[in-house]
């Protein structure tokens, strides 16, 4: 035998077990230790490392994957023009679950583990709300691609800014006159049972209202269900105007069990993309949307009078002009919201370049510089449109789109205005210690 | 709506979700009746047959009927493999102990679900049905092919009852059943039965998943709510009895239409869950078990 010494015999070894935890214990702790990570004290030269927190896994899977293929070449498109400040960028990305606990766990992990200089990326309502006291508590830059009120309101705190993509309420608000004109007066609203709902439950009727029209029945729906028929019922017979607003996964069972439920003799329908982004508009059942209307944010279909800053977008996210990914046709993506990753870091590099940000250090610069930050003009880094920003509230204003459904594709036939969706600040974050 | 239109909506409701509930159950409560083992992973081959069925109906073109009956007889068989593999990879070398085979198929749920978001995507993808005619009632429109998931269930369910109790093979899994020892004293080759019964179990939560699958569509996540339904139904019908878990499928998917559809849904999952409790505290063994010996 070779081994005579037992040198592979684990059992003759000396290593006890005692030995072997202190081992684990020791190499755990030097792990954990402050000053572990890399970079900790940021030269001028090491990338500026932006922290993106994924729905990866859980009901916002089909997005948190498009948000990063947006992010990822909204990061190379940066870096091949010469990164921020000369410095290159980099992402790291944390999976949260679509979890507003495991989002609050992730800030942390960002802030003092991985010690990026900013978190970024977040879409679900719910995991922004659960995660903003994290970024506020490690005074983190956080920057989400939400689309909810929560950070307009001004109710979570300092950190938290939404220079990327539009509102809730002022999405409704810039859109509730076209509804008003042109779908009906009468409007039932569907919309899941969480906060990004809510924020649908509670300014779509006075922004209604405002126009002459009422909502006669709210149904709420909770964001994990699977089957929506027994939902229905609840519809009263006279609304003219179906109003619909989902989430997750059961999207298309919904739009197919109301087509089944009513047929062709169905009110009108105004769906928010949300409905079914990630979702083919040609799958099987949803004939039925034939004719309905869309709110987008930014449109899924190419359009005819596409700026060159779209193309060159689409072009760089890997977009064919169905809106789904070049090379699979069936690779549905989430266009309505995912151009807000690509501006918000064309954000991002400016507010930076702006405070001469250089580390952790700066964060409060960084934060100050991106409040000072008035307006985005349409082009490159905005290929959505021109935008407005109220660095009071932390949020973006501007234009929708209103598309309706016709021969299988989504046509833009109405785009609102800035101001439309302008609204009188509910606070100032300004005020709050940095 | 009326209330007569209305009831008749919510019941049509709950009878499909109590066939497809049935099926699922009854996978379930025989690897529970039969093995004594806790298969938390059961959701998890739900799901595996709703995502071969995608994958299966999309491969065959043609009529979508086509894919959907290949998808009917190849993604169950292919299910039951992977249980089968699981079995004799896992579960056979754990002796078939009761808490061991618990964290076992746990892991075995977070392996299956992980690999699909891996291979099949985050996304929900929908399988055409076989045939799509809308049913018109004076009141409101219904899917044709949801009445025919009822129908087809109705019919698996009585083939598995027939084979339970009329053929060798049910005789031999009710022997093992009942008395492990015994059956292998008179020479049931009762690794052989485990195994089988095991795959069985979980190719009848396939077919169930490739019945409902044109209905809502697959996602890797989708096995969660049929776990935990079944184990409701499985812990009120009483372990191992087919009848109890029909019936009590029967019970929870006709409460559950029409609680949630006059009430609220979360009252539905309330109440079901209640029924359980109180099951369990004045008939541990269900509502057709036998107590134990």
């Amino acid at each position: 035998m070779a081994d005579k010494n037992g040198f592979f015999d684990l059992s003759k070894t000396t290593l006890s077990r005692r030995t072997a935890l202190k081992g684990i214990a020791a190499g755990a702790g030097l792990a954990l230790a402050p000053g572990f990570v890399r970079y900790s004290q940021a030269q001028s030269s090491a990338p500026i490392r932006i922290g993106f927190q994924s729905h990866r896994t859980g009901i916002g899977a089909a997005y948190g994957r498009w948000y990063e293929k947006t992010s990822a070449a909204a990061v190379k498109a940066i870096n091949d023009a010469g990164g921020i400040a000369g410095r290159k960028v980099e992402l790291v990305i944390e999976d949260d679950g679509t979890d507003p606990a495991r989002g609050a766990e992730v800030v942390n992990k960002f802030a003092k583990q991985h010690k990026t200089d900013i978190v970024f990326g977040t879409l679900f309502s719910h995991v922004v709300i659960g995660s903003a006291p994290a970024a506020g508590e490690n005074k983190i830059p956080y920057f989400v691609v939400s689309e909810g009120h929560h950070v307009a309101s001004t109710k979570l705190n300092r950190y938290v800014f939404q220079p990327g993509i539009t509102d809730v309420k002022s999405q409704i608000q810039s859109m509730a006159p076209w509804i008003a004109a042109n779908a009906g007066k009468k409007v039932t609203q569907i919309f899941p049972d969480f906060a990004f709902g809510y924020d649908h439950r509670d300014y779509l009727p006075p922004a209604l209202k405002a126009q002459g029209a009422d909502v006669i029945a709210q149904i709420a729906i909770p964001p994990t269900e699977s089957s929506f028929t027994k939902y229905f019922p609840q519809i009263p017979a006279e609304t003219e105007v179906i109003y619909h607003v989902m989430v997750g996964p059961a999207v298309l069972t919904f739009v197919k069990e109301l087509g089944e439920f009513y047929g062709s003799q169905r009110p009108q329908l105004f769906g928010f993309m949300d409905s079914l982004e990630a979702t083919d508009i040609n799958s099987p059942g949803l004939e039925f949307l034939d004719g309905s209307h869309f709110w987008e944010g930014s449109p899924r279909y190419a359009q005819p009078d596409d700026s060159a800053a779209q193309k060159a977008y689409r072009a760089a996210v890997g977009i064919d002009d169905n809106g789904a990914a070049v090379g699979d046709p069936k690779d549905v993506s989430t266009a309505s919201h995912m151009f807000g990753c690509w501006e918000t870091l064309y954000v991002v590099k400016k507010a930076m370049e702006d405070a001469g940000y250089k580390g952790p250090e700066d964060r409060a610069k960084l934060v100050e510089a991106t409040e000072a930050l008035k307006e985005f003009a349409e082009g490159p880094e905005h290929p959505q449109g021109p935008k407005t920003f109220n660095g009071k509230i932390h949020q973006c204003f501007g234009i929708q789109n209103i598309s309706k459904v016709e021969g299988g594709k989504l046509k833009v036939v109405h785009k609102t205005k800035i101001e439309d969706g302008l609204y009188e600040p509910e606070g100032d974050y300004t005020t709050q210690a940095l | 709506m009326h209330f007569g239109p209305h009831l008749l909506l919510a019941a049509l409701e709950g009878l499909v979700t109590s066939a497809v509930l049935a099926l699922t159950a009854l996978g379930l409560s025989l690897v529970f009746g039969v093995m004594r083992i806790v298969n938390v992973a059961h959701g998890e081959f739900f799901m595996l047959g709703a995502v071969l069925a995608w994958a299966i109906s999309t491969a065959i073109s043609g009529h979508p009927a086509i894919g959907f009956a290949a998808a009917l007889v190849i993604a169950p068989l292919l299910v039951g493999l992977v249980a089968f593999l699981a079995e004799w990879l896992v579960l056979r070398r754990l002796n078939y102990n009761p808490e061991s085979t618990i964290v076992a198929t746990i892991g075995m749920l977070y392996i299956i679900q992980q690999l699909a978001l891996t291979f099949y995507g985050p996304e929900a993808r929908p399988v055409e049905p076989p045939f799509s005619y809308r049913i018109l009632l004076p009141w409101f429109g219904y899917s044709g092919y949801k009445l025919s998931v009822v129908a087809a269930s109705a019919i698996l369910l009585v083939i598995t009852w027939l084979v339970l109790t009329r053929t060798k093979i049910g005789m031999i899994m009710r022997a093992t059943q009942y008395d492990r020892e015994t059956a292998q004293a008179f020479g049931i080759p009762v690794e052989r039965v485990y195994a089988g019964v095991f795959a069985v179990g979980a190719m009848l939560a396939a077919i169930a998943a490739v019945l409902i699958v044109p209905i809502s569509q697959a996602h890797y996540l989708m096995g969660q709510d049929p776990l935990l339904l079944s184990f409701i139904v499985v812990i009120i019908g009483g372990l191992g009895s087919l009848r109890g878990t029909v019936v009590a499928a029967v019970l929870i998917g006709l409460s559950d239409g029409i609680i949630s559809m006059f009430f609220s849904p979360t009252l539905a999952k309330i109440i079901a869950t209640l029924v359980v409790a109180m099951v369990l505290v004045f008939r541990p063994q269900g509502l057709f078990g036998t107590a134990p010996r």
